[in-house]
């Protein structure tokens, strides 16, 4: 149990790179970076968590609660939402590589066009 | 390259990564430890701010700064996703036929809409003091809106979003945050340090800079997210793009086995 | 109470492992979007037994809501101007007219 959620968080990091190398198109190879990219979430909360520990709000909990580790939660939480908008960037990127060559399949996209 | 050589490639470097990564899991503090020096400091730098959310006082208190990084890469993928999705010279604007909405949704958008940006507001205002902050709240004000779309149809959706309007608000928004940092260093503290008045731990008006940022960022993401979403389905939905004339090339059509070459 | 919030640990991590596994796996974008937006939910679910609610909480509306939206939206761009997709049903149909299989059903 002590590193089970570390391997956990490593193997969605894996699953989702094996998805991108196996990727014809480039929408599902983005999916796929959202998958890996969730990883770190995984592993940040995993770190943070502490036995028994509540989550870190004190607004109607006395202030020597015991809570689990607030840096970490407040590292995954930003990224969380700016990972969305980075993902909408690639898509957009997407749909321009559709428009712009015709195809989103990777493998297509041999040479330098324009 | 091969897409057999390239996965082989890939399963190679994924078992030597898997036993490297494996070997460096048990060097890691053990899952649900007792000791997290970090943590137990920002707590209680969070109690010396009067911020009852010990997260929203690390992201726009104690780490403010890197919140404004992390902030201006949420602005930049807005900016350029716009700047990707904008209507080309060569590209016409079709306007959809508006379908068919059964009463039942149409009743639960109605609901729902108002109650759902009003949670959203909620959210951003109370995120010093329970779970929530800009953050969340501007994604749940940017999604909620969206109902109207689900409940009536495209025109009532551009009704109710003043794309123009959130465009400057998205870029507002971002410089209000860079901005309130010089309040620190016209009362003489650093870039971006907690210098307004902190109040009671636990009101609505406690943690000084951090329900400021908050709002900042509340509609930074909010009208960043409705923007970009707005984008994604003007592109769906009314962009016709002439790439079936001249952007295809002929040995692309077959889309799935284009790729064996 | 210690032993059943790991027990729902544990099960929570399972979740996200399966649907993780699933989500990168899916060949089609379409079902892809799906199983992310379960991905999002299994992590959301995870979060909030990781007494981490704010995450949770932009977690659920990012991952269940926005990306697999962008991502529909995306898909159906892509194939609306082609007339062939990965479903490849339509043929080599170019009249950009063609009613194109949907995310949104009743758009068209």
């Amino acid at each position: 149990m002590s590193v089970f959620p570390y391997l956990v968080a490593g193997w969605i990091l894996l699953i989702g790179l094996y998805g991108m190398v196996r990727s014809r198109d480039a929408i599902h190879t983005i999916g796929c970076l959202a998958v890996a990219q969730s990883s770190t979430y995984v592993l940040l909360l995993a770190v943070g968590y502490r036995r028994g520990g509540t989550s870190p709000y004190f607004s109607d909990t006395p202030k020597s609660t015991t809570v689990v580790d607030p840096v970490v939660q407040a590292l995954a939480l930003t990224d969380v939402v700016v990972g969305a908008t980075v993902t909408a960037l690639l898509l957009a990127l997407a749909i321009q590589l559709r428009k712009r060559h015709g195809t989103i399949d990777p493998d297509s996209l041999t040479g330098l066009k324009g | 390259m091969s897409r057999r050589l390239r996965t082989c490639l890939f399963l190679a470097a994924a078992v030597v990564l898997a036993a490297f990564y494996a070997a460096a899991c048990t060097g890691l503090p053990h899952f649900a430890g007792l000791v997290h020096p970090y943590g137990t400091r920002a707590v209680a730098a969070a109690f010396r701010q009067r911020t009852a959310n010990v997260i929203s006082s690390i992201n726009f208190d104690q780490r403010a700064f890197d919140t404004l990084g992390e902030e201006s890469i949420l602005f930049a993928a807005v900016l350029g996703a716009i700047v990707l999705l904008r209507r080309a010279r060569d590209e016409r604007e079709a306007a959809p036929a508006p379908g068919r909405v059964m009463p039942s949704t149409r009743l639960f958008g109605t609901v729902m809409l108002p109650i759902t940006l009003l949670t959203g507001f909620y959210i951003v205002a109370h995120g010093q003091l329970s779970p929530g902050g800009g953050f969340q709240g501007g994604v749940i004000l940017a999604t909620g809106l969206h109902l109207a779309y689900i409940a009536a149809d495209y025109r009532a959706l551009e009704r109710i979003r003043p794309l123009a309007s959130l465009d400057v608000a998205d870029a507002l928004a971002a410089g209000a945050f860079a901005a309130l940092g010089f309040v620190g260093i016209a009362k003489g503290a650093a870039y971006l340090q907690n210098v307004l008045p902190l109040g009671t731990f636990g009101q609505l008006s406690s943690g000084g800079l951090v329900p400021v940022i908050n709002a900042a960022v509340g509609v930074e993401v909010g009208s960043g997210i409705v923007v970009l979403i707005a984008h994604f389905i003007d592109q769906a939905v009314e962009i016709e793009s002439p790439s079936t004339q001249d952007g295809q090339r002929p040995d692309d059509a077959s889309g799935a086995d284009g790729g064996n070459r | 109470m210690n032993g059943i919030a790991q027990y729902l640990v544990v099960v929570a991590l399972l979740l996200v492992a399966a649907s993780a596994t699933a989500a990168a796996l899916a060949r089609d974008p379409v079902t892809q979007s799906t199983l992310l937006a379960m991905l999002g939910i299994a992590l959301a679910v995870l979060f909030t037994v990781l007494q981490a609610p704010d995450v949770a909480l932009s977690q659920l509306a990012v991952g269940t809501a926005v990306t697999p939206l962008l991502i529909l939206l995306t898909v159906r761009k892509v194939r609306r101007g082609t007339g062939d997709g990965a479903d490849g049903k339509r043929g080599e149909s170019t009249d950009p007219d063609t009613p194109s299989r949907d995310a949104r059903g009743r758009r068209r």
